[in-house]
């Protein structure tokens, strides 16, 4: 076999990696994949929501055998102080279509399935074997892969770099910088199972429909983060995240947070009786489009997390990943049609092509977001929260004051704690940020 | 919260019990450097890892045990500027194996 010199090689069998490999043997390309895990799946951590149409546009009938857990009908979003919650929930019937559009999943499961058809349309994938370096010519092109197994290198015409947050390929040949820590968000979650008739009935849910929330504020302890809570089929995953270099600044451990969080008032009657059955880590990119490195060389392509395509605002990274390895794959079936180099200057194309897809124009959005979360995480995680939490109380707590008197006591706490320039400030700076 | 986090499996070492592992005995992936003082990057690994694998000895350096490992790469990416870790990954097949994900 390594005798033979693939028209790709693929590092990675996460979605992104998995979407690049089943493009490119679909088209009749020779690709191997390589994946360090015993199977496609088995190092990959995600909450995890599936985006239909980023998966359609790959697999068009995936849901014809596909695992999927349920499809989401609705979305809560969740500002939380350390006793309460304030919602807004959005649900709607027209979620129940006949081609749902959001899922929830388990990745060990759902990335096997994906493994499955990439191998179908001809792909040759090699398992529990890890990518320690690229090879290079002497003129400095990537040409292959060396692994920690036996024998001569790998050869390929080009590789695509599908290797994941934690990538240490990439880097380690020099072709991007180590994430930085401020870039970073470190997730824990865990998974906890119950009969779907108490999920069903615990989430207001008949059938396969699902429930998402996504949680903010005193949860993360000032930290920049977010906590979650995603509906499966007889299974609830709940996690918390926040950015690596706030966390190394506390003292609470990504433990505490978690059971702080399940034990919150608000979730832990949603998760009563559950029996747990996996507690997972996992690195999220959250450094936004300020974060994306070089994304192409010579003979070299990143996808998927390893170029920080994740767009943390909506919690997007899995559809990101998937496109970002479709268009890698597109762009090296045509310069192989065309019997061109995989050049830097022709693999340019792909960032040409990001440059036209929501991808990019997603990122480029809120390229501002991330460092004005960070640099006022006290008040948009702990200050804001607590205001919010404290006007609906004084709003909905019937006792014998005036209306009046409420609304001003609301204001004035809001000025007296976060002052009224600071506030304007702070709404000033969102907006331009989210233009 | 002391109260509050001191139920029912929430140790970490209890929840590490319920996830699948292949051990590469006597092959660790992560090894700290040897050292006399631990930077704060270091330092801060016993309380940062998600999986509790790091820990200080009696004389004040700084221990990892990577059997628990959830192969995050937070210490990799924490300490790259201290340079006091080495991390590899698992060889193929060993380490943790998700059985959700």
């Amino acid at each position: 076999m390594t005798d033979e010199k693939f028209d790709a090689i693929v590092v990675g069998a996460g979605p992104s990696g998995n979407a690049a490999a089943y493009t490119m043997a679909k088209a009749g390309l020779n690709v191997l994949q390589i994946e360090r895990g015993e199977y496609s799946g088995s190092k990959n951590v995600q909450g995890a929501i599936l985006y239909a149409d980023a998966l359609e546009k790959i697999i068009p009938d995936f849901r014809d055998d596909a695992p999927l857990e349920r499809h989401i009908i609705e979305q809560r979003m969740w500002t939380m102080d350390d006793k309460s919650h304030t919602g807004m929930h959005y649900r709607s019937d027209d979620f129940n279509e006949e081609k749902p559009n959001r899922y929830t999943i388990l990745r060990a499961q759902f990335d096997k399935w994906f493994s499955a058809k990439v191998r179908e349309a001809g792909a040759l994938l090699l398992c529990e074997t890890t990518v320690t370096e690229l090879v290079k010519d002497l003129k400095g092109n990537v040409i292959g892969v060396r692994t920690d197994r036996q024998g001569a290198p790998i050869m390929a015409d080009v590789v695509v770099l599908a290797e994941g947050v934690n990538g240490l390929v990439g880097q380690r040949s020099g072709l991007r910088e180590e994430v930085a820590p401020e870039s970073v968000a470190l997730a824990v979650k865990e998974m906890h199972f119950l009969p779907r008739e108490v999920v069903e009935a615990r989430f207001n849910l008949s059938g396969n429909e699902g429930v998402v929330i996504e949680a903010m504020g005193t949860i993360t302890k000032g930290m920049t983060g977010t906590g979650f809570l995603y509906t499966n089929e007889e299974s609830i995953s709940v996690g918390i995240g926040c950015i690596v270099s706030d966390m190394a600044e506390s003292k609470v451990t990504p433990n505490e947070l978690l059971e702080a969080f399940k034990n919150h008032p608000s979730i832990k009657p949603l998760l009563a009786d559950s029996e747990c059955k996996e507690y997972a880590a996992h690195l999220i990119p959250e450094g936004g489009y300020n974060a994306i490195p070089r994304l192409y060389g010579d003979g070299w392509i990143v996808v998927g997390d390893a170029g920080q395509f994740v767009n943390a605002v909506h919690r997007e990274g899995s559809n990101l990943a998937m496109t970002t390895g479709r268009v890698a794959a597109e762009t090296i079936i045509a310069l192989n049609r065309k019997r061109e180099e995989m050049s830097a200057s022709n693999l340019a194309e792909y960032a040409a092509r990001l440059e036209q897809s929501f991808v990019m124009k997603d990122l480029k959005k809120y390229k501002g977001i991330p460092a004005l979360l960070h640099g006022n995480k006290g008040n948009f995680f702990g200050t804001y929260p607590q205001l919010i939490s404290q006007a609906m109380q004084t709003w909905f707590r019937v006792d014998g004051v005036d209306k009046k008197s409420k609304e001003k006591a609301i204001m004035r706490n809001f000025r007296e704690t976060r002052s009224l320039r600071g506030m304007v400030g702070d709404a000033f700076k969102l907006v331009r940020a989210w233009r | 919260m002391s109260e509050m986090i001191s139920g029912v499996a929430a140790k970490v070492e209890e929840k590490l019990f319920q996830n699948r592992y292949l051990v590469d005995a006597g092959r660790p992936h992560i090894r700290v450097k040897p050292h006399n003082e631990p930077s704060a990057s270091l330092l801060a690994m016993i309380t940062l890892c998600p999986a509790g694998c790091y820990a200080t000895t009696e004389s004040g350096q700084v221990e990892v045990a990577a059997d628990g490992c959830l192969e995050c790469g937070t210490c990799r990416i924490v300490t790259k500027k201290t340079g006091e870790i080495e991390w590899n990954y698992p060889r193929g097949g060993f380490g943790v194996l998700y059985k959700f994900g």
